[in-house]
C-alpha cells in the first residue's frame, strides 16, 4: 500500500460516509453542508485519479457554485423548521429500497464480468494544457452545445423567477 | 501499488445508488435535487476513473461536461422551486398532486 492507495481509499470513506448522512438529514441545511464535505471529498479522489484541473473544478463548481446557491436559496425562501414527523417510514423506503437492490445487483454483476483491470493512482496525469487542447481540438462542438445549454438555463431561470404582478394579489 | 478498477466503479454504484434513494424516497423538493447532484456527480467518479484505467483523456472531457449540465439543471431547478414556493407556499411533493391552469 503506497501513500496514494491509503489516501485514496480514505478519501472514498469520506465521500460516503458525508453522503450517506446527507441524504438522511431531515434540515435541509445540515443536508448541503454534508453534501459539500462529500464534493471536497471527491476532489481528493479526482485528483488521486489523475484529473488535477477536473478536481479544481469540482471545488469551484459543485463545492463552490452549486451548493454556496443552494444555500442561498434556502435560506431566501425562509424555510420553515424541520417537522418531527418521521423521516424513515416502511411505506417510502421498502419499494425505494427493492428498485436500488435491483439496479444495485444488476450493476454488481456488470462489473464483476471484469474483474481483472488495475489502476495506478498518480498525482498528476493530465495536465490542464493537455486536458484543454482535446477538449477545444477534438470536442470544440460540445462546448459550443453547452454553452448554449447554459444561456438557455440562464434565461429560463430568469423567466421563472421573474416579478409577476399577477401574483401578488392572491 | 496498483488498486482494482471495480473498487472505483462499486464507489461510483454506491453513490450512485444513495442519489437514487434519496430522489426516489425523500419528499422535499430540496432532498430530491440533492439526490440527483449525487448521481451526477457519481457519474463524474465513474468517467474519470474510466480515464484513468484506459489512458484516455476522453472521460475526464466527459466529467467536465457533466459539471455543467448539473450547473445548468441546479440553476433551473432552484428557480422552480422558487416559482413554487411563492405559488403554493409548500416544498413537499405532496402539495404538487393536482393540475391547475
Amino acid at each position: 500500500m503506497t501513500l496514494f492507495n491509503i489516501l485514496l481509499y480514505l478519501a472514498a470513506a469520506v465521500v460516503v460516509v458525508a453522503t450517506g448522512f446527507a441524504i438522511t438529514r431531515q434540515n435541509i441545511v445540515h443536508a448541503a453542508c454534508y453534501l459539500i464535505v462529500s464534493f471536497m471529498g471527491t476532489a481528493v479522489l479526482f485528483y488521486l485519479l489523475g484529473a488535477p484541473l477536473l478536481a479544481a473544478l469540482e471545488v469551484i463548481i459543485y463545492a463552490g457554485g452549486i451548493m454556496v446557491l443552494f444555500l442561498f436559496v434556502i435560506m431566501m425562501i425562509q424555510y420553515p423548521p424541520p417537522s418531527t414527523r418521521k423521516a424513515f417510514s416502511a411505506k417510502t423506503w421498502c419499494p425505494a429500497m427493492i428498485l436500488v437492490g435491483i439496479c444495485g445487483l444488476l450493476a454488481g454483476i456488470l462489473v464483476f464480468a471484469d474483474p481483472a483491470n488495475r489502476l495506478r493512482p498518480v498525482a498528476v496525469t493530465a495536465t490542464p494544457q493537455a486536458f484543454g487542447d482535446i477538449l477545444f481540438q477534438g470536442y470544440w462542438f460540445p462546448v459550443e452545445i453547452t454553452s448554449l445549454l447554459l444561456l438557455a438555463a440562464l434565461i429560463g431561470a430568469m423567466y421563472l423567477g421573474r416579478h409577476n404582478k399577477r401574483d401578488n394579489g392572491k | 501499488m496498483t488498486i482494482p478498477f471495480t473498487h472505483m466503479l462499486y464507489l461510483a454504484i454506491l453513490l450512485f445508488l444513495m442519489g437514487a434513494a434519496c430522489t426516489i424516497t425523500r419528499k422535499n423538493l430540496f432532498m430530491i435535487l440533492i439526490g440527483v447532484e449525487i448521481m451526477l456527480n457519481a457519474a463524474g467518479i465513474a468517467f474519470v476513473a474510466a480515464a484513468l484505467r484506459w489512458q484516455q483523456i476522453d472521460g475526464q472531457i466527459m466529467a467536465l461536461f457533466g459539471m455543467a449540465a448539473a450547473a445548468a439543471e441546479i440553476s433551473v431547478a432552484l428557480a422552480l422551486i422558487v416559482c413554487a414556493r411563492k405559488r403554493s407556499g409548500s416544498l413537499t411533493t405532496d402539495r404538487y398532486n393536482f393540475l391547475k391552469g
